[in-house]
């Protein structure tokens, strides 16, 4: 079973931490994971840094700038990751957008993530429909999971939609942002968590954007199996380089 | 075969709508929309109006004799660098703002390059009474600040686009986060033929007057309705879509796109997207971009800032990748030569943009009893700084 169904089972509100590769060092992305899983987080998003991240506020925008500076390439990534597995179990999602995976071959994208180990596959822009008739058989040949993203905005039927093409977990965007753009979480974002929850989907929802502490995790997690950080642990490696990790994370939950 | 939109938005195998599902209901609800919206009367009959009375068309379609003496052939350009603004621009945001009113909307957000389509959306926000905001690249403001002067005095809010190069596809990504972050009351009014699904088509639909009108003027001045060719430099390619829209399916009129090659195609200073791109997704749609070979998108160059775009919109893509235009680039020093001798010649001062489709006829021999139709896409006075610099003036 793929490692990232295993890890939906566990009977806890799963965490799981965004990282830019190639940032705040080109060379930082292995010990980022370990750390991360020693310290106890559940799930990891390898973020493939891209040159145009629409869906990305600011934080993440900056990272990822910094991160081509530095000479992150996809090939260089797969590289620093091929032995990763040797020491970690951790369940690994590669974010980014469809560009670069479509420039490096889908299949031979996928092929690479398999052999590395790579449990799943965010990419925002890559539409359901385009994915369906184009690239899910893909996916599924290498064991791949595909995650697919809903906002406050979408439509109760596509929601069924996506819910019945996915095979992990859905991406509940948690209001209509881009990535670390708020802070806090208003009433209506609980009632659309409380909606989504009634709707009794097949897939977990694990909610992201806008989850930067301890308050915001918990009040994300209320209904929904977990929740990701992204920017704020950006920032906290803005701040401290790689060090101090676990202090970030321990002050989550 | 046909060179338009099929009902997904896709010219062969480009376009598409590649977006994050943030902006799904966005597009889904114009998608839904557009056409149906387009063919009501009420709608066709405001548009028409519009376009006649306050941007003032139709625009002529004028025999440029010294010109045609010149190369030996028969030139017509097509004017519209008579319309209000100074450009065709002014037609897509007429038909985009009516469109957004339609739709309830209660704010515009556009991006600019050279800021001529950042003026021509302040210009019918102003129209409309509606709030506009335009994103602008930080580099860009610096080097266009008339047009930034007009869109503040026609009341416009011009945001800065701080993000990756700080240019037009920069601004661009902005005003998509914009959109993610207002994605219910506001409308995006894109520039030109990019974009995902339906803003090639619709932005299209909304230039093709260029071409409905050419039809009708050419008739009237030579008995017949088609031209030889049909030539348009292309940045995005809207001015082009519109001036080729009703000959796509004609294919005994010639299709000529232009090219900005910068300082030459191969000085890595260029923005001759078909000559240099590759396949890939830029800003939602599937088309032919310049990038680096893991994907990354490169930054273009060129004189004219309206051609300074790493992308070419998928109708484009696809006149090229399957041969039914004929795609020519065209150097700074090529195309500044030759607006100065539209100058001379003709009395008109061309947009540098329109000076790249004039230059071709320097590149290329027509047949004396060819007639060829130039889109004379925009006017030179926004250019008037570049032009002084260049010619020292
Ligand atoms: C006069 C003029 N022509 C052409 C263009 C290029 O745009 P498009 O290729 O969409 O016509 C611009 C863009 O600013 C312009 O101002």
């Amino acid at each position: 079973m793929n490692r990232i169904n295993q890890k939906l089972k566990e009977d806890k509100k799963l965490l799981s931490i965004y990282f830019t590769a190639g940032y705040p060092n080109l060379n930082d992305t292995a010990k980022i994971i370990h750390d991360l899983e020693k310290y106890g987080v559940d799930m990891i998003e390898i973020g493939l840094p891209f040159s145009d991240p629409l869906a990305d506020g600011p934080t993440i925008q900056e990272s990822s700038t910094a991160a081509l500076r530095n000479g992150m390439h996809t090939e260089l990534l797969f590289e620093q990751l091929r032995d990763i597995r040797k020491t970690v179990s951790i369940p690994l999602i590669v974010m980014g957008y469809f560009n670069p995976v479509f420039q490096y071959g889908v299949e031979s994208f996928c092929k690479k993530c398999q052999e590395i180990g790579i449990d799943g596959i965010i990419l925002p822009d890559l539409p359901l429909d385009v994915y369906q008739e184009e690239y899910k058989t893909i996916f599924k040949k290498f064991g791949l999971i595909n995650v697919f993203l809903i906002t406050p905005q979408t439509s109760e039927e596509r929601i069924r939609q996506i819910d019945a093409v996915s095979d992990g977990f859905i991406y509940m965007v948690s209001s209509a942002s881009t990535t670390g753009a708020k802070t806090g979480f208003e009433n209506k974002t609980q009632t659309y968590f409380e909606r989504i929850n009634a709707m009794n989907l097949k897939n977990p929802q694990i909610v992201g954007f806008g989850i930067s502490n301890s308050d915001t995790f918990s009040q994300a997690t209320r209904k929904a199996k977990g929740a990701i950080i992204g920017s704020a642990f950006i920032k906290h490696l803005t701040k401290n380089g790689v060090e101090k990790i676990d202090e970030f994370v321990n002050g989550i939950r | 075969m046909s060179y338009h939109a099929n009902e997904k938005g896709y010219y062969g195998e480009f376009g598409g709508a590649f977006i994050p599902e943030m902006l799904y209901p966005n597009t889904e609800e114009l998608r839904q929309n557009y056409i149906r919206i387009m063919e009501e009367p009420s709608f066709k009959e405001e548009f028409n109006q519009l376009l006649k009375d306050y941007v003032g068309r139709p625009t002529p379609l004028y025999f440029a004799e010294r010109l045609s003496k010149k190369y030996n052939t028969k030139i017509y350009l097509k004017r519209e660098d008579l319309c209000h603004t100074g450009a065709h621009k002014v037609n897509n945001t007429i038909g985009q703002i009516l469109m957004a009113k339609k739709l309830g909307k209660k704010r515009i957000i556009a991006e600019t390059g050279a800021g001529q389509h950042g003026v021509a959306t302040a210009t019918v926000c102003a129209l409309a009474g509606i709030e506009c905001v335009v994103y602008m690249g930080e580099i860009d403001i610096a080097r266009q600040a008339p047009n930034v002067a007009r869109m503040k005095m026609l009341g416009a809010e011009v945001r800065p686009a701080l993000s990756g190069s700080r240019t037009l596809k920069d601004a661009t990504n902005e005003a998509i986060r914009d959109w993610i972050n207002n994605p219910v009351d506001t409308h995006y009014i894109i520039g030109s033929v990019v974009g995902p699904h339906p803003y090639p088509d619709m932005v299209a639909r909304f230039q093709s007057v260029i071409s409905k009108e050419i039809k009708k003027q050419l008739l009237e001045k030579e008995g017949r309705e088609n031209p030889d060719y049909i030539v348009a430099c292309v940045g995005g390619g809207s001015n082009a879509a519109g001036a080729y829209y009703h000959y796509l399916d004609t294919p005994e009129v010639g299709i000529i796109a232009v090219e900005a090659a910068g300082k030459g195609i191969d000085t890595g200073e260029s923005a001759a997207t078909s000559a240099l791109g590759k396949v890939g997704i830029i800003h939602g749609s599937k088309t032919l971009l310049m990038q680096t070979k893991d994907g990354q998108i490169t930054e273009p160059y060129s004189i004219s800032a309206g051609l300074d775009y790493p992308g070419v919109g998928p109708m484009h893509a696809h006149l090229f990748k399957s041969g039914r235009g004929e795609f020519i680039s065209i150097t700074d020093d090529e195309a500044m030569t030759a607006g100065l001798a539209l100058c001379q010649l003709e009395g008109i001062i061309p947009a540098i943009e329109s000076s790249h489709a004039f230059a071709i006829l320097e590149h290329k021999k027509f047949n004396p009893s060819d007639i060829v139709v130039i889109n004379l896409s925009g006017r030179g006075d926004k250019d008037l700084q570049n032009y002084i610099d260049y010619f020292k003036l």
